[in-house]
């Protein structure tokens, strides 16, 4: 079931892109820079539950470039390849090790993504001053990890049957 | 949600409120340390004293020259130099952070590293 895979990881990117401009135009700024709500990881928790980590980490690359290329510059697809590269991989070692819902997976997804993009902020601009920013940067991932967690938890429910049989 | 799921959340809540303390005393240390005086002759380190101690320190240099930095209520100033124009003995006291004396025939660099920046400066620049 090949087309399948195809089909649905092409309706998670275009879920993921949508998602990230919506983000866009949501009037949040809290002064911060790198803090998101990361609406976008949304679509790949779901797919990471759904069809499979390989495919999900697909998904999560070609959504910061294209999101990249369309709204942003390099510069902020860098920051946004590493926080979702390594958003990916804590995400993925937290569902692997099965102690969490999807919820805790979620979560440390979104304090992940925030810590990756400080990091590269910090190499790029060669200062250690950034880590005030930390702490905020890590209750913004937890709260909005949580939220994200509880509706991808929903979601995954409804179209879980979507992955199997393939 | 898991019980996990909250044991990893407070976790990471405890995490940062750790860190956050942590660099809170951390800053509040090295501001009561305040700025350093740094000494450089000939292109390389010859020590780093505190601006809040009061010190004079001797400079011996080769061929029996010498110049003596003197730090007295948070300032660094050159209070003897064996040299003939004396330009850094009449250079007035430093204490902002980059402010720089200069022994030009003996190739002495006092600089003020850290502590309290010139706002006039940062405004102005």
């Amino acid at each position: 079931m090949k087309t399948r895979r195809i089909a649905f990881l092409g309706l998670m990117v275009a879920l993921a892109f949508v998602l990230s401009y919506v983000e866009m135009l949501l009037p949040i700024h809290i002064g911060i820079p790198g803090a998101k709500i990361g609406l976008a990881n949304l679509s790949v928790m779901v797919a990471l539950y759904v069809i499979g980590p390989t495919d999900a980490l697909i998904l999560s690359i070609v959504r910061v470039v294209l999101v990249g290329f369309t709204f942003g510059n390099m510069a902020m697809m860098m920051y946004s390849l590493a926080g979702a590269l390594l958003s990916f991989v804590a995400m993925m070692i937290g569902k692997r090790t099965k102690l969490f819902s999807a919820v805790g997976v979620s979560v440390l997804g979104g304090v992940f993504h925030n810590v990756g993009q400080i990091l590269v902020a910090m190499v790029v601009m060669e200062t250690s001053r950034l880590t005030y920013y930390l702490p905020f940067l890590v209750v913004m991932g937890v709260i909005s990890g949580i939220i994200i967690g509880i509706v991808a938890g929903m979601i995954v429910q409804r179209v879980a049957p979507f992955g199997k049989n393939r | 949600m898991k019980r996990n799921d909250v044991i990893l959340i407070i976790a990471i809540l405890l995490i940062t409120f750790g860190f956050v303390i942590g660099t809170v005393i951390h800053n509040h240390k090295t501001s009561t340390e305040g700025g350093l005086a740094v000494v450089t002759v000939d292109g390389e380190e010859y020590g780093r004293y505190p601006l809040n101690q009061d010190v004079t320190v001797r400079i011996d240099l080769a061929d029996g020259e010498y110049n003596v930095l003197t730090i007295a209520d948070g300032e660094a100033s050159m209070s003897e130099a064996s040299c003939r124009d004396q330009i850094c003995v009449h250079h007035f006291h430093i204490h902002y952070a980059g402010d720089t004396i200069v022994c030009l025939p003996h190739k002495v660099i006092v600089e003020i590293v850290g502590g309290e920046a010139d706002d006039v400066d940062a405004a102005t620049h």
